[in-house]
């Protein structure tokens, strides 16, 4: 498989796993708050075809749980009830991207029947759901400081290299000190600084925000490397011959010849900030509850008894994986692009 | 002149050799205490998981926890409170006496008795300790148990085995007051004291050699950060029915383990053979092996432990608009009740503490057996009459939003610590639950001392999850808690109550049965206390969790206990009913 078709299939994938969670509301059958006070620490279930008789159903159906005799939080299921999966069914509401309000869901059974894929947590609340809803917080997280990190550096990294002198050398100096602060202590510092009222999300936003703004020295840096070579080009320099301004110099010359290597970094460090999310909810700092992210709902695991008991609370472990290999299979796309259009210039 | 001399010689000499005689007579009758527990057999060792580490071996400054654990099985108190019935029995006090107004307490001690070490112990130690635990200038924890209505208690000495306490005024429960207050050797300590460095003695790297204590173990090797390893005290006063003497273990030792976890892995491993507490999850996960392990699991009941939800009822908030705007609902009765009542507390025992928790009507727990009022229950679960309570206070809702008299949606953060996984457990149940109300409730957790500092001295912060712990079964540790000037009543601190006001009521009922004598007496009176609190719900109280440990099942008499030491309380009597060389 060529580079070309590995890039094109890693970004099918990333857009797919994206508008999964977009439309977790949609594919989720519960919304990420509900709670089964009845049905702590559920084990996962799934849909069957054959009955306890033996007997095959069509379609297929989930069975109820019943307590085990003398035991807390320990299920067996109820023979006695079988629910029919739903498909395209009417549940709980929910909003996708916030504006358009709905409540069909891609499948659900009838109360007081319950479908829970993945088991539940210690609430009752389905795992399945909030780890579609988890993806919400975690993906756009990373999408969003990867994005603001990118821009600033860009930004920067053009202007230190096209005008050079005390610009470039301020601008360097502060990219340096950027690289050398600690995110995870300073993230922690603004964490405890933002008032209490603030809302949960709003107050992870504004993290992200921070985390992209001191980030971007990196990319900046490497910015300011091509535009360092491209504005010694022939095309640049007689574009300056003729009159150019530096203004459309950047727009039209430099900013062009950086895009390919600012989206290599993009491609870099959305994974890399994806894993900053969730190390942060892992550590308590993310979102509050009862939102979902992938780092909080991995954070369960911590406990001995979790781990021991309810092997299931790891699942959701196992969700980022596949969007960071798709994020790491398109950056070394990219990349190997950009050497193979480098390599061009230079031959 | 020098006849007088020699007969005041002779005197001297016969009263020295009498005295010596009787001190000869008492050390070889010493007046040891016979227990009734299961006679044991001597030998082995048992190890115990510790987290975090004790910090000292000095007990005048022993504040947190884990340093308690370690020096209350190497040091005795006067009059102990059993932790199995939760009454007093002697201890260095063979036998004590009050005087008919309650304000004075005359002990006898036990003659002939030594410490660790060998010294002989008489009153003089017991008057140095209480010197020492008073003296203003060290400043010990245990002073704060010894202020009786303010005013420090008066140490006399009456004879060599004989030491009156006096009061400022009547103490009810007065012989509570001694048990854990640990009797010092004043042989060992007295120059320290004198030269000001007592709170340099004793730390965790003295020898064995210049430590000694009346307790059933000594200290024999402290490893920081490893372990700490205790062995029997060949001097202890306790003997059991067949007349052996305790304790029967040859070695307790205290292994560090960091965290709560480890310690339940080292425990299944067999690293360690006795865990308590243990959170009900942890039990939980250890339940399937405990025959294949060959360990017993414990549940003790209702502990000391009330958990609540506390509004920021300060009045000192001026300064933070936020807070001064949700406190018109937080001092609105009405409001506290009605979220008391859409709290559904056996959801909380049953999915935070599986089942092994008890809901709660006020601070007074199920284990304060003597004391708990019957009559005031928790209140029952209902969304409806919440509603109710609240359209009555002039609450309306606009879609699923509640709103306040002046239209604006309520709305709220709770505070929870992020060490402490069952109380933001809890937090978000009650947001869940908040939620049915309309009202729209963030859970933040916070590192625990930032949270305190809060709660404590900036008073920023709407509502939070809290938990406290009494440590006896009496009404005397929840004077901090009720009274308006106690330094843990949370919820208003440095309270003014106004005349007339139930924090008035609540401040002078406290007052009067620290001083009633008549139990039947006090107990009418703490009643009402209940009877306030539950009304009123200065904190909307919540559930108090079931004490649960663990420990090998080959240990005899153990008998595990709903206040600290929960298992090891009796380290004296525990022995391993099989040969000691298996352990």
């Amino acid at each position: 498989m060529n580079q070309h078709s590995r890039a094109v299939i890693s970004g099918v994938l990333l857009l797919a796993f994206h508008a999964v969670v977009v439309l977790a509301g949609f594919f989720a059958p519960y919304n990420y708050a509900t709670q089964d006070r009845l049905h702590p620490h559920a084990p996962p279930m799934s849909a069957h075809f054959f009955d306890c008789s033996g007997k095959f159903h069509f379609w297929p159906f989930v069975y109820g749980l019943k307590d085990k005799e003398g035991s807390f939080g320990q299920y067996e299921r109820d023979c006695d009830s079988r629910y029919p999966v739903r498909f395209f069914a009417r549940g709980d509401r929910y909003a996708i991207a916030g504006a358009f309000s709905l409540d069909v869901h891609l499948f659900t059974v009838d109360e007081p029947g319950r479908i829970f894929l993945l088991g539940t947590d210690g609430f009752g609340r389905d795992q399945f759901s909030r780890t579609l809803y988890g993806g919400q917080v975690s993906l756009f997280a990373g999408l969003l400081a990867a994005g603001i990190c990118v821009a600033v550096g860009m930004l920067a990294g053009t202007l230190a290299g096209f005008y050079g002198g005390w610009l470039d050398a301020t601008l360097m100096r502060l990219a340096e000190l950027c690289i050398a602060i600690p995110a995870l202590y300073l993230l922690l510092a603004v964490r405890s600084y933002l008032p209490l009222q603030v809302e949960p999300a709003a107050a992870f936003a504004l993290v992200v925000l921070v985390i992209g703004s001191v980030t971007w020295g990196r990319p900046a840096r490497l910015v300011r490397g091509v535009v360092l070579s491209a504005r010694e080009r022939n095309f640049v320099l007689a574009a300056r011959g003729f009159g150019a301004s530096s203004a459309y110099l950047i727009r039209r010359h430099l900013l062009p010849e950086t895009l390919s290597v600012s989206l290599t970094q993009l491609a870099v460090l959305v994974p890399q900030f994806i894993m900053f999310e969730i190390t942060l909810s892992f550590l308590g700092l993310g979102v509050g509850e009862p939102f979902p992210s992938w780092g909080n709902l991995l954070s369960q695991a911590q406990q001995y008894h979790n781990l021991v008991s309810y092997w299931w609370l790891l699942l959701p472990g196992l969700a980022p994986i596949p969007v960071l290999m798709a994020y790491y299979a398109l950056s070394t796309a990219l990349q190997r692009r950009l050497d193979l259009k480098g390599e061009e210039i230079i031959g | 002149m020098i006849r007088r001399f020699q007969v005041r010689l002779l005197m001297t000499l016969a009263s020295c050799v009498l005295g010596i005689c009787a001190q000869a007579q008492a050390q070889a009758t010493p007046e040891l205490m016979r227990v009734d527990s299961e006679p044991g057999r001597i030998g082995g060792r048992l190890v115990v998981g510790q987290s975090p580490e004790p910090k000292s071996f000095n007990p005048v400054f022993a504040l947190d926890q884990p340093t308690q654990d370690v020096l209350r099985r190497m040091n005795a108190d006067l009059i102990h409170i059993n932790r199995a019935s939760g009454k007093t029995e002697p201890a260095l006090a063979k036998s004590w006496t009050a005087s008919k107004d309650g304000k004075s307490f005359t002990v006898q001690l036990r003659k002939g008795i030594q410490f660790s070490d060998g010294a002989p112990f008489d009153a003089d130690d017991v008057v140095f300790s209480y010197h020492v635990y008073l003296d203003e200038k060290l400043n010990s924890p245990q002073r704060g148990l010894l202020l009786i209505g303010d005013k420090p208690m008066m140490v006399e000495k009456l004879g060599p085995y004989s030491v009156r306490f006096s009061f400022a005024s009547p103490y009810a429960a007065a012989e509570r007051v001694f048990d854990s207050i640990p009797i010092l050797p004043r042989h060992l300590l007295e120059k320290e004291y004198a030269e000001g460095k007592l709170a340099q003695a004793w730390a965790l790297s003295t020898s064995p050699q210049n430590w000694a204590g009346l307790g059933p173990f000594r200290l024999k090797q402290a490893s920081p950060g490893d372990r700490i390893v205790l062995e029997r005290n060949p001097y202890y006063w306790k003997i059991d029915s067949k007349g052996q003497k305790l304790p029967y273990l040859d070695e307790l030792i205290f292994l560090i383990v960091p965290s709560r976890d480890a310690q339940v892995v080292r425990f299944q491993a067999n690293d360690t053979q006795v865990i308590a507490p243990l959170s009900a999850e942890n039990y939980a996960a250890l339940m399937p092996e405990q025959q294949a392990r060959h360990y017993n699991l414990y549940d003790a009941g209702p502990g000391m432990e009330y958990n609540f939800l506390l509004f920021n009822l300060n009045d000192d908030t001026a300064k933070l608009p936020e807070v001064v705007r949700r406190q018109v609902w937080f001092k609105g009765l009405k409001f506290r009740q009605a979220v008391s009542m859409a709290i559904d507390r056996k959801a909380m025992v049953r999915l935070v503490y599986q089942n092994r928790a008890t809901p709660l009507a006020t601070h007074v727990t199920p284990g304060k057996k003597q004391w708990v009022n019957a009559t005031v229950q928790a209140p029952e679960y209902s969304v409806a009459k919440a509603r109710e309570l609240l359209k009555s206070g002039g609450y309306t809702w606009k879609g699923d939003s509640l709103l306040d008299t002046q239209g604006k949606p309520v709305e709220f953060t709770i505070l929870a610590s992020a060490s402490n996984a069952l109380r933001s457990q809890m937090a978000t149940l009650i947001q869940s639950d908040l939620k049915a109300l309309g009202i729209n409730a963030h859970v933040v957790t916070m590192e625990f001392r930032s949270m305190l500092d809060r709660i404590q001295n900036s008073h920023d912060y709407e509502a939070a999850v809290m938990g406290l712990s009494g440590p006896d079964d009496d009404p005397n540790p929840d004077m901090t808690f009720v009274t308006s000037d106690g330094p843990l009543h949370l919820w208003h601190l440095h309270e003014k109550p106004a005349p007339g006001s139930w924090q008035a009521e609540l401040d002078h009922l406290m007052a009067q049965q620290l001083i009633t004598l008549d139990h039947a007496k006090r107990k009418k009176l703490y009643d009402r206390v209940q009877e306030i609190m539950g009304r009123e719900l200065p904190v909307v109280f919540l559930v108090s969790p079931n004490i649960l440990g663990g420990a090998q099942a080959d240990l005899g008499n153990l008998r595990p206990a709903i206040i600290d030491s929960y298992l090891l309380w009796n380290a004296d009597e525990i022995y391993w009913r099989t040969p000691a060389g298996n352990h």
